[in-house]
């Protein structure tokens, strides 16, 4: 299964994880796992997310999301987790 | 599985501190275009670039985004053309042609450059070679996107010292004719590689498969942030430290490389390693001296500075990458690097002190602006110079010098985008023109007897 990151970063406010999440349940991606932390005073989630199902293509979502980053004040980025898995596993 | 700062700093290292993929380069092999009536050949060319070139771009463009990491440059390196236009060229203007064919079948794909205008000649010129050395102002004047190359010299043959006679001159006469725009895709080289993905000095060498892809890393920026962590630790844990941080960064290209090589259907050559810098703040081999602890690039110890960052740089992404190849190391060129520039401005660095860097850098003597008056004879000296160190080291060393008509040391010159700007260096007044005008060559060095 491939797998997908989200990163949501920005300033943390009221509906963020809500917004994110009811876009990707319309479009029928699984959260698998979500974490989240502060980095220098930014809200920082990280969502790991199986996209294999989903009803649209991939850039096209990451579109989506990066559009719906805009209307919350956020940098939404999904990417496909090798990038993670290549630099910090051997 | 994956944590949440693992992908913080991934994240932080590509939109902070310039992570990026500096290029994706398609090396495609022309020896079967050759033909002996001109028109035919540019057409053949013309036709094998733009079919087998043609998704380059836009698979780039998909990777980029799906991974979230820049891939800057989409370009292409070619069979070196004096090999393949020998038998239809028979005069320079034939050679223009060709580029001029090259040139547009880059526009067609979309690359921004398109390397491999080069004649190998590191023993001798054939007819086909000293046509196409003779061509390259023309070559470079009329076209856009094409670069050239020519390889001089090497461990195993000598020096060519009539080329490199000839291309004092023949770089004179490129930037009087081009407003020396040109002289910055214009490379000399000793023992140069097959297989650099890297302009202006990228071509295919004739070793390679047909089609395959070679991917340039880069990443000055993350190196230099890395030490922040580290100021004032011991060279042990400098070193370990850069190490890390280049096998990250070579994970990277691996990963593109390999992904291209995959939606594209042609193999994967090599990962070039390189930190290769550009005018961005923040994206500079010479803040990372300074953050090693020496106030310019120049100050004395910059030439140990660069030695154990170019090995440190190879090891750390050696371990990363299956096949590692073309220049792999530490870039040093003046125009293209903020901190280069600053420590020229301040009277740091001097052209004697990077020719002394050259001996440990990976390449040699790059975007350096020297005064327009200089003449051809001092032009071949310093090419001599440098090829001498790539010789004897059995090292790739290259000139990239710019010659700039009409000014005078201190002032600046402007290249534009990643090529930068940079004030102009003095050169030693001191004549070598009765050792250029010997003509003949430097015979190759003993191999024994190292010490």
């Amino acid at each position: 299964m491939k797998k997908s990151i989200i990163t949501v970063v920005g300033k943390d406010s009221v509906g963020i994880i809500a917004k994110v999440c009811t876009y990707l349940a319309n479009n029928n991606v699984n959260v698998l796992d979500i974490s989240q932390t502060i980095v220098q005073g930014y809200f920082n989630m990280m969502m790991i997310a199986d996209t294999n199902e989903a009803k649209k293509d991939f850039m096209i979502i990451g579109e989506e999301l990066e559009q719906i980053g805009e209307e919350i004040g956020c940098s939404i980025k999904m990417q496909h987790e090798d990038i993670f898995n290549k630099m910090h596993r051997i | 599985m994956i944590n949440i700062h693992e992908v913080v700093e991934t994240n932080s290292m590509i939109e902070q501190m310039n992570l990026d993929v500096r290029t994706i380069t398609l090396g495609i092999s022309l020896l079967d275009c050759a033909d002996d009536n001109l028109e035919r050949l540019c057409d053949k060319i013309y036709r094998k670039i733009t079919t087998v070139a043609k998704d380059l771009v836009s698979t780039g463009k998909e990777i980029e985004r799906e991974y979230g990491i820049p891939i800057v440059n989409k370009r292409i390196s070619i069979t070196p053309i004096s090999l393949v236009g020998a038998a239809a060229c028979k005069e320079p203007g034939d050679y223009v042609k060709i580029a001029k064919s090259l040139d547009q079948a880059a526009k067609e794909v979309g690359v921004n450059f398109l390397g491999g205008f080069s004649a190998l000649v590191s023993k001798g010129m054939t007819k086909s070679d000293e046509l196409l050395i003779r061509s390259i102002p023309q070559a470079l004047a009329q076209t856009e996107r094409v670069c050239s190359s020519v390889n001089v010299g090497s461990t195993k043959t000598g020096i060519d010292m009539d080329a490199v006679k000839i291309l004092g001159e023949i770089i004179l006469e490129t930037s009087r004719i081009t407003d020396s725009q040109g002289c910055a895709k214009l490379v000399i080289f000793c023992n140069a590689p097959d297989d650099n993905p890297f302009m202006a000095g990228a071509f295919h060498g004739v070793t390679e498969a047909d089609a395959v892809i070679n991917v340039g890393v880069s990443g000055p920026g993350v190196v230099k942030r890395a030490l922040e962590g580290v100021r004032g630790a011991d060279f042990g844990t400098l070193c370990e430290t850069v190490k890390k941080t280049a096998f990250k960064i070579t994970r990277v290209g691996q990963l593109v490389a390999q992904e291209a090589s995959k939606r594209l259907g042609i193999p994967f050559g090599i990962i070039d390693l390189s930190l290769a810098p550009t005018p961005a703040i923040g994206d500079s081999i010479a803040e990372i001296f300074e953050e090693m602890g020496l106030e310019r690039a120049g100050a004395p110890g910059t030439t140990a500075a660069l030695a154990l960052l170019n090995d440190q740089v190879k090891k750390g992404g050696v371990m990363a990458s299956s096949y590692v190849g073309g220049l792999s190391g530490a870039f040093i060129p003046v125009s293209e690097d903020q901190g280069m520039i600053q420590a020229v401005l301040e009277g740091a660095l001097s052209l004697e002190k990077l020719e002394a860097m050259t001996c440990v850098c990976s390449v040699g003597l790059d975007m350096i602006a020297i005064p327009g008056d200089t003449k051809a004879s001092t032009i071949s000296g310093i090419l001599a110079d440098e090829m001498a160190i790539g010789m004897i080291n059995q090292k790739t060393t290259a000139v990239r010098i710019i010659p700039v008509i009409g000014k005078k040391v201190g002032e600046m010159v402007e290249f534009g985008g990643l090529l930068g700007y940079a004030p102009v260096m003095p050169v030693n007044q001191f004549s070598c023109e009765n050792f250029i005008n010997r003509g003949g060559r430097i015979p190759a060095p003993i191999h024994s007897f190292k010490n």
